[in-house]
């Protein structure tokens, strides 16, 4: 279809606040008097406090207040202004007895569907260094740093589990008591009967591949402060992708009414998936109430940040492939154990999630996923962008490659065998395709890399430094339908000149969504972008309800919601029109500010005019507005590959990307540059993935080793090569303007095409990642290269 | 301990007293309310806390508040024209599409300003070796680069090995 502001590559609406410097981030707004909470981590994995003593700390000048797992009920006295919370105050909950979950997901009315509640605001039980024990608050940074330090607390320090086989191991000591074997979750699916398909098959091939702990590295660390304000309501402004479940786990980790709680979100330095989740505003609460409300600040330091907020799961795969000899897949049986961290977080879901969309991309008549989810006293793992796909598919599109070496099939011609088809409904999810182009997203990526000419050309290599070309594919969802609730909200008013403000649950953290939203709503009104206001800011007291930024969800089901609310104002627009003109309101439309004839596009009345009268027309005056909420039953399936060509310095186990590119089928794109900027930014973290970036524990004690940006190695600008960024532009039918997701998609595939080419230029088949240049030369010396 | 210090910040000359113990970063964000600088690390590794003091960019959370005594400070919020106007390298961060979360572009507007104004000629690998001291998770630095690139328009390399080689 023709638009006229959808497909453009219109100026992001916040971009002049950014450059400018006047943007406002969490920690750029202050109260009077704000006083500074500071967190007293474990410094053992795994350990029982069996005394502490704050006496000192409390004694220090300018010490406002000291919590422990111990004082926590304490809170209730301290609070009890009048009815402030009035379920603590009345002692109907004792808050150190309340576990809660801190997952971004939406409630679940189903109980067994809920998250998992293993976390209390402060623990008399460490699970990992970093764990919270104490909390200090006080008038400035300098004592409450003191403060922690004048703790003294006594553990009793247990065996630190600090890997899967440790946990698992028989008679492991529990990290949480009520979960057996250390096993928080073991959700997977088969389909079909896989030991019968792999005994039908001509060849079963069969790997093992891992990947490490990774951490998102948002260039905003976690921030927030929280009060209570003089309507004795919880205020919280916060660094956060999901304002409104925000308020929620707040509200069930302190026992009171979520109505209680408001959620602030200004403008957000990033997420990642590490702000889908909800690390610190529960103890910033705690910290108010415990000085009476006052406003407190709690600013996680980056080192603090990399390891008391959540990771990237570490997976280990076992696959084993059932194949003929035409390369037709038969069966593919998939063990996966992920290593989860000491609390759940999302880990419940995650592997299930990786191991759902997986199955978009080639169907087969059996497939057996089982994955285990392990508790381990390393730090949590959570979401991070791909949630559980960069690592099932740097497994299996690894293990694709090996099948084609094996099978010396061409790599491209063995996927294409399998791949998905357009009308292929899941069986489980019940999704349907309905539009697929990773065929020609291929195609378009081979093209662009030179692909037949560099597979000739690397054929037969010697010499230190060898060049190799490699791909992998991937299929993603747009939000999480059917798993959970797809709810949207948007809320649009029509100003005197024709302007409108549109107002948005869907959380804007530097994806440029607030642009893409704004762009649909001035293609819907016919009025250009700088006539639409987008309110950046969530507050969960005036924006609609919508869960938040995650699944790469909003543009697709947050767009529905948008597009939704914008037809309903353009209608109304129409009608008004209508009752002034006596033109039928189905011959009218709104084009250039103008209502005008549909057909012929001649000029009616203007914009302005139509919107002045619902102002003021003494006897019809109601002026424009919408309020919609959208539920999305539905989800429609993104595709993509990546295509990378790599030199390979033998000596020193050196990898260079050559030649980067990535192609996407995310149907119609909305804004091509804010698109390539997602896909940039998702490539450059999909190659610190295959090649640099590992959070490094101590073995033994599990304590961090690298938890900074100097020793954990972020790719810098001089570690990034070009990247290309392309798009096969078909418009699925279900979206909103035919769009599918692309926020999360660029990082699933980069690691294993990385890992392919330095397979084809090196024969050496890397199924660990990172390959950095330690790694790499170790196995190089390993299989005799050097 | 405090000691009295005298600068500029954005041409408005300030004289206050400030601890001895506190960073530019601290002056410039809680007492002067200078937010554009921001803080991503505390310990000078990405960049984000960037000004320019007298013209050459620093990381201003590890610069202690009392060695700018003295010295003419740029921050982002003085980078723009009074009326309003971006200047040139805003205009081209806002183009080229170099703005995602927007928490490291301060920095990174600043320091490319300060390699605008140095008048100098750079090949890419330089204007890259420049801008390596700032951390950015969302762009993959590709619109960063060609931003840096469009605001130095002139000033890059476009000798026969670069990629701004417009051949014959």
């Amino acid at each position: 279809m023709a638009y006229t502001v959808v497909g453009k590559s219109v100026t992001r609406v916040d971009a002049v606040a950014k450059v400018t410097g006047k943007a406002k981030y969490t920690d750029d707004f202050s109260e009077r008097d704000m006083l500074v909470g500071k967190i007293l981590h474990s410094p053992y994995a795994h350990a029982i406090v069996k005394s502490i003593d704050v006496s000192k700390a409390k004694a220090l000048p300018g010490v406002e207040a000291v919590l422990t797992y111990k004082d926590l009920p304490e809170i209730r006295y301290a609070t009890a202004m009048p009815g402030v919370i009035e379920a603590i105050a009345t002692d109907e909950v004792d808050v150190a007895e309340l576990k809660y979950g801190t997952a971004g997901h939406p409630f679940s009315l189903d109980e067994s569907h809920r998250d998992k509640e293993d976390r209390y605001i402060l623990t008399q039980k460490a699970r990992f260094v970093g764990d919270n024990i104490a909390a200090v608050v006080a008038t400035d940074a300098l004592i409450a740093s003191k403060a922690l330090k004048l703790i003294e607390v006594e553990y009793e320090v247990l065996e630190a589990l600090t890997s899967t086989d440790a946990a698992l191991k028989e008679g492991a000591p529990l990290i949480h008591d009520d979960c057996e074997g250390n096993i928080l979750a073991s959700n997977g699916y088969a389909i079909g009967n896989i030991e019968e398909a792999l005994k039908e098959s001509d060849h079963v091939i069969e790997g093992e591949y891992e990947t490490s702990i990774v951490q998102h590295c948002h260039m905003e660390n976690q921030v927030s402060h929280a009060y209570v304000d003089s309507d004795r309501r919880i205020v919280i402004m916060t660094s956060t992708q999901i304002p409104h479940i925000v308020r929620r786990i707040v509200a069930q980790s302190l026992g009171i009414s979520w109505g209680r709680v408001r959620v602030i979100k200004p403008y957000v330095g990033g997420g990642f998936g590490n702000k889908q989740d909800v690390c610190i505003e529960p103890l910033n609460v705690a910290m108010s109430l415990a000085v009476g409300g006052r406003p407190v600040k709690l600013e996680l330091s980056r080192e603090e940040a990399m390891i008391d907020t959540r990771t990237r799961h570490a997976f280990k795969f076992k696959i084993k492939t059932g194949i003929n000899n035409d390369g037709k897949i038969n069966g593919i049986h998939i063990t996966a154990v992920s290593n989860t961290g000491a609390y759940a977080s999302h880990g419940h879901s995650i592997a299930s999630s990786g191991g759902g969309k997986f199955r978009y991309l080639y169907p087969t008549k059996a497939l057996k996923f089982e994955p285990i989810t392990v508790y381990t006293n390393l730090p949590v793992a959570g979401a991070m962008r791909g949630y559980g796909t960069p690592q099932i598919f740097f497994a299996f599109e690894s293990h694709m490659e090996d099948i084609a070496k094996k099978l010396k099939m061409d790599p491209i011609e063995i996927r294409k065998k399998n791949l998905v088809e357009v009308g292929h409904v899941d069986l489980l999810s019940k999704n349907k395709i309905m539009s697929c182009s990773i065929r020609e997203c291929i195609d378009k990526g081979r093209e662009l890399i030179k692909w037949d000419a560099k597979k000739a050309l690397y054929k037969d290599q010697s010499g230190d430094k060898r060049r190799g070309v490699g791909m992998a594919c991937f299929s993603y969802a747009s939000g999480t339908y059917p798993v959970a609730l797809e709810l949207a909200g948007a809320r649009i008013v029509m100003n005197q000149d024709g302007s409108v403000q549109l107002q948005l649950g869907a959380t804007e953290i530097g994806q440029g969504s607030d642009t893409v939203f704004a762009q649909m709503v001035a293609e819907v009104l016919g009025i250009p972008m700088y006539m639409v206001h987008v309110i950046s800011t969530q507050d969960t007291d005036i924006t609609p309800f919508d869960t938040g930024s995650y699944a790469s969800r909003q543009t697709y089901v947050s767009g529905m919601a948008v597009e939704k609310a914008a037809l309903e104002v353009k209608e109304k627009v129409l009608a008004f029109a209508n009752r002034m003109t006596d033109i039928p309101a189905h011959l009218l439309d709104i084009k250039d500010q103008f209502v005008v004839f549909k057909d012929s596009g001649e000029q009616v009345i203007a914009l302005e005019v139509v919107a002045m009268q619902s102002y003021y027309d003494r006897v019809n005056a109601q002026p424009i507005t919408s309020d919609v909420s959208n539920n999305a039953r539905i989800n429609a399936i993104p595709y993509g590959v990546t295509f990378a060509e790599v030199e390979v310095d033998i000596k020193t186990g050196k990898i260079k990307i050559l030649e980067i590119f990535n192609v996407h089928d995310s149907g119609k794109i909305v804004n091509p540059l804010l698109a390539e900027g997602q896909v940039h930014g998702g490539v450059s973290m999909g190659i610190g993935y295959a090649l640099s970036e590992q959070l490094l524990f101590d073995e033994k004690t599990g304590k961090p080793l690298n938890n900074n940006l100097l020793d954990y190695k972020l790719p810098t600008i001089m570690d990034t090569p070009d990247i290309g960024a392309a798009f096969v532009e078909k418009e699925d039918p279900t979206g909103p303007f035919g769009v599918k997701s692309l926020g999360e998609p660029p990082i699933v595939s980069p690691a294993p095409a990385i890992r392919n080419a330095v397979y084809d230029a090196t024969d050496v088949a890397f199924n660990r990642i990172p390959m950095n240049p330690q790694r790499v030369f170790e196995k190089f010396k390993e299989t005799g290269l050097i | 301990m405090f000691k009295r210090i005298a600068f500029t910040v954005n041409g408005k000359a300030y004289n206050f007293e400030v601890d001895v113990r506190e960073s530019l970063l601290d002056v410039l964000r809680s007492h002067l309310g200078f937010t554009g600088a921001k803080q991503g690390c505390g310990v000078g590794e990405c960049g984000a806390c960037s000004v320019l003091i007298d013209g050459v960019p620093y990381d201003t959370c590890i610069y202690l508040a009392v060695w700018a005594d003295g010295k003419d400070i740029k921050t982002i919020e003085g980078v723009a024209e009074k009326n309003g106007e971006l200047s040139d390298v805003q205009k081209a961060f806002v183009e080229e599409g170099a703005v995602q979360c927007g928490f490291c572009t301060p920095g990174l507007v600043l320091t490319t300003t300060a390699l605008k104004e140095s008048g100098k000629d750079y090949t890419r690998e330089e204007l890259k070796r420049e801008l390596s001291g700032h951390l950015c998770r969302c762009t993959g630095y590709q619109s960063i680069l060609k931003a840096a690139e469009k605001s130095l328009e002139g000033h890059v390399c476009t000798c026969v090995d670069s990629p701004h080689y417009k051949g014959k």
